[in-house]
């Protein structure tokens, strides 16, 4: 299983999760995890998705996130999972 | 699970803290290239590279982008030329043929870097390795990306006076064959005691003779990500300090490891080593300098700045060590001059002197660092001050590394403008007192004993 965290960092707007959550849908994406907070005003979201059945590879997947952001104001991150894991598990 | 806190830490560390990984380096040896004809020779190599790294780029590329971490230099190092150029090469200008073979090559492929225009010379000099040493101020003329260092002495083997003698000249005159560009050929010019074989950083990354036939090294970074851990225990005792450190560091060094990882297995090239060094920038932020001013100097260059330096460099390998497979290199903080902003302040506010950086360097990778002095210093004095360098790292069994630039034209006040990650530098002061009787007795210092350690 590829598993990849997105993240969405920016002032809460009304249906950021809904216009993320659909994208993901369309493309085959499971969602197996979903936390957010608010930090310093800020609206900070984490989702672990699984890539597998994904239909679009990794890099397209990560502009046409990034450009959901950029059209909401906000800001939307895709990084392999792997990063996180190896920084704070050992 | 990872949890919301930590992708937002680390998060933090890339946007905010200048978390990067500095460098994925591929090791290439090239000794398979060597032929008795000047041409084929430089075919051969000029083939090998591309093709070995034809893919390095974009898998750095690829990488950076799948786990959102900047991958900031893809570099190549090679076998040092004087080697592969030795059956082939009967004048300096041969060699500077394959520099510019080499220089093609690394633009083929996209490095910003490419190193090991080099000679091992720490005991003596074959005729080979001589006329690249005599080649290297019009190579560093006529090529863009090439680094060329050479290494004049070990713990081993002692200091091979008579190339630090030499090297005082050919630091002259790559000085004054790039003087158009503030003697820039300089900062792509160190010498070296002690090399690593596998150091994946500029200028002195060289591929040695012990390595297999590729490599990937990777050489981590994040004096931003170490300076903003620090920041939020401004009070703290030392033992507080320390594992702070070695905790930023370790995390620092997984990404580095996943990267080198992740790079070994998209090239099919097995994994050298992780090269633990805090490497600044001159981008706000991203200093070495800030973290000494953190643990408590007022600038770089006060009392106690090489026990704070001695720390963080151990802390750092602490941390660093448990968080990788294999560490080698250089491993350690780099203290360069012009690549740092808060050392080029140091400097300027008159807290930091070329003998304190000499202090520093005793307790630290790498050496006397991309510092400025005036153009007029005669060719025995910088002999000389390499020889000073090279007899702390040959007897406190460490590399030390000497790359300095008499900036032609240029004096104390002055300041000089390298560019990019070479930042810029105000001209420091050297000591005026003749070295010229020294480094012109030619000959060797024997290699130090190494029992009776006080």
């Amino acid at each position: 299983m590829t598993r990849a965290i997105i993240t969405v960092v920016g002032k809460d707007t009304v249906g950021i999760i809904a216009k993320v959550c659909t994208y993901l849908a369309d493309n085959e994406i499971n969602i197996l995890d979903i936390s957010q907070t608010i930090v310093q005003e800020f609206f900070n979201m984490m989702m672990i998705v699984d890539l597998t059945k994904s239909v679009k590879a990794f890099d397209v997947l990560s502009d046409e996130l990034a450009k959901i952001g950029v059209d909401t104001g906000v800001q939307v991150k895709c990084q392999l999972e792997d990063i996180f894991d190896k920084m704070h598990r050992i | 699970m990872i949890n919301l806190q930590e992708v937002i830490e680390t998060n933090k560390m890339i946007e905010q803290e200048n978390l990067d990984v500095r460098t994925i380096t591929m090791g290439i040896s090239l000794l398979d290239c060597a032929d008795k004809d000047l041409t084929v020779t430089c075919e051969k190599i000029y083939h090998k590279i591309t093709t070995l790294a034809r893919d390095l780029v974009k898998t750095g590329e690829d990488i950076a982008k799948e786990f959102g971490i900047p991958i900031v230099n893809k570099r190549i190092s090679i076998t040092p030329i004087s080697l592969v150029g030795s059956a082939c090469c009967r004048i300096p200008g041969d060699y500077v043929q394959i520099a510019k073979t080499l220089d093609k090559a690394a633009k083929e492929v996209g490095v910003n870097f490419l190193g090991g225009y080099s000679a091992v010379v720490s005991k003596g000099m074959t005729k080979s390795d001589e006329l690249l040493i005599r080649s290297i101020p019009m190579a560093m003329a006529c090529t863009e990306r090439i680094c060329s260092s050479v290494n004049v002495g070990s713990t081993k083997t002692g200091i091979n006076m008579d190339a630090v003698r030499l090297m005082g000249d050919i630091i002259k005159q790559t000085a004054e064959e790039t003087k158009e560009v503030d003697s820039l050929g300089c900062a792509k010019l160190v010498v070296l005691c002690n090399a690593p074989d596998d150091n994946p950083f500029m200028a002195g990354a060289f591929h040695g003779v012990s390595e297999a036939d590729a490599i990937i090294n990777v050489g981590v970074s994040g004096p931003g990500v170490v300076k903003y851990a620090l920041e939020q225990i401004p009070d703290a005792n030392f033992e507080l300090l320390c594992e702070t450190i070695k905790r930023t560091a370790f995390k620092i060094t997984r990404v580095g490891q996943l990267v080198a990882q992740e790079a070994s297995r998209r090239l099919g090239i097995p994994f050298g080593i992780i090269d633990l060094s805090l490497a600044p920038t001159p981008a706000i932020g991203d200093s070495v300098a800030d973290i000494l001013k953190c643990i408590g100097v007022e600038h770089p260059g006060a009392p106690g700045t090489t026990a704070a330096l001695a720390l963080l460099n151990d802390q750092v390998k602490k941390g660093g060590v448990m968080a990788s497979s294999y560490v080698g290199g250089l491993s350690g903080a780099f203290i360069p001059v012009s690549e740092d902003q808060g050392m080029i302040d140091a400097v300027e506010a008159g807290a930091l002197t070329i003998e304190k950086l000499e202090a520093m360097t005793c307790v630290c990778s790498v050496g006397l660092d991309m510092i400025a002095i005036p153009g007029d210093t005669p060719a025995t004095t910088i002999a000389g001050i390499i020889a000073d360098e090279s007899a702390i790292g040959m007897v406190n069994q460490k590399t030390t590394a000497v790359r300095i630039i008499p900036v032609v034209g240029k004096t104390v006040g002055d300041t000089v403008e390298f560019g990019g990650l070479l930042g810029y530098a105000p001209i420091m002061p050297v000591n005026t007192f003749s070295s010229q009787r020294f480094v012109d007795r030619g000959g060797r210092i024997p290699a130090p004993i190494h029992s009776f350690k006080n």
